[in-house]
């Protein structure tokens, strides 16, 4: 016969189990914190040395074409962190999952990449189409719409915070979307200011 | 006697049982090593605690193809669901029925 004590171990090892076998828990606080550098820095090469800023919705690609030789810029920039940012948040990821002693790819984490690719991908394609069609104000904006469904769908597998995360994301791109003008803005606050606010948040509240 | 006196199931005396029922409870269906990493068990241990909950019709189990290896997914019964679930709300008033004495 157990005791009293063997019975509170029980629950806890199912709590536990609930948790570890559903959840994808090794994302690092530290991939957000550099995530959010990364942007930051990017938004400033492309505010401040190539100088885009878009501030209406539609251009023609022939009158201004000084923008789309910009736009090029940025997209490989944009591009550039995007990889960064993946390869930064991957490794710290095998990192904290090394140290748990788990490994790294296992369903959950399928399943949560599964979950976020399926509204990336569709945002990807609708940018590629918004940029073909000369709607540059709106690429910023729904790349934060996009991002922020992502986020809100996989925050049913990892930490509950990325739902919030994601929410706040879906709110920028909205507001943004009406100002355009506040559009690189947003993606700087949005990619840059919440995801260093959130990686603190993270690193402070489960990994110490 | 399968169940004790206070309603606790006899098959989930083992912690590694409670932690088969747990991750299946949560996740539909889990293949062997997936239960096996959760678990950090050898597969021997685990087959035997997996035949277990099978012969009391808790879990079972369907065989399909991923390209040519075989791969047995488990997922929890009707059954297994009560029996669970009775058997974590008989924790419940046990640890209530001490705490309040």
């Amino acid at each position: 016969m157990k005791n009293e004590k063997d019975y509170i171990q029980d629950i806890a090892e199912i709590r536990s189990m609930m948790e570890r076998s559903s959840k994808f828990l090794s994302l690092s606080g530290w991939a957000g914190i550099m995530a959010g550098i990364y942007a930051l820095t990017g938004f400033y090469i492309a505010y401040k040395i190539f100088d885009f800023n878009p501030v209406e919705i539609v251009y023609d690609p022939v009158i201004s074409s000084s923008l789309y030789s910009g736009l090029l810029k940025v997209i490989f920039l944009a591009t550039g962190i995007l990889v960064l940012a993946i390869i930064t948040a991957i490794l710290l990821s095998y990192l904290k999952a090394a140290k748990r002693s788990e490994n790294l790819w296992n369903h959950t984490t399928k399943r949560l990449l599964i979950n976020m690719l399926v509204p990336l991908c569709t945002g990807g394609l609708l940018i590629l189409i918004l940029i073909s069609n000369g709607l540059i104000g709106l690429i910023a904006p729904f790349t934060l719409l996009f991002y922020g469904l992502a986020l809100y769908n996989a925050g049913m597998d990892t930490y509950k915070e990325v739902k919030i995360l994601g929410l706040i994301e879906m709110g920028l791109g909205l507001i943004s979307s009406y100002f355009v003008e506040y559009g690189l803005i947003a993606w700087a606050l949005g990619f840059g200011v919440i995801h260093i606010i959130y990686g603190i948040y993270i690193h402070y509240k489960y990994e110490r | 006697m399968k169940i004790s006196i206070n309603g606790l199931h006899k098959a989930f005396e083992s912690r590694i049982r409670l932690g088969i029922m747990s991750a299946l409870t949560v996740n539909n269906k889990l293949d062997f090593n997936s239960l096996k990493e959760f678990l950090d068990v050898t597969d021997g241990n685990l087959a035997s605690h997996i035949k277990a909950l099978e012969k009391e019709e808790f879990i079972g189990f369907e065989k399909s193809f991923v390209g040519k290896k075989p791969n047995t997914r488990y997922f929890v019964t009707k059954e297994g669901k009560k029996a669970f679930n009775d058997h974590l709300e008989a924790l419940e008033k046990f640890i209530k029925s001490r705490k309040s004495v």
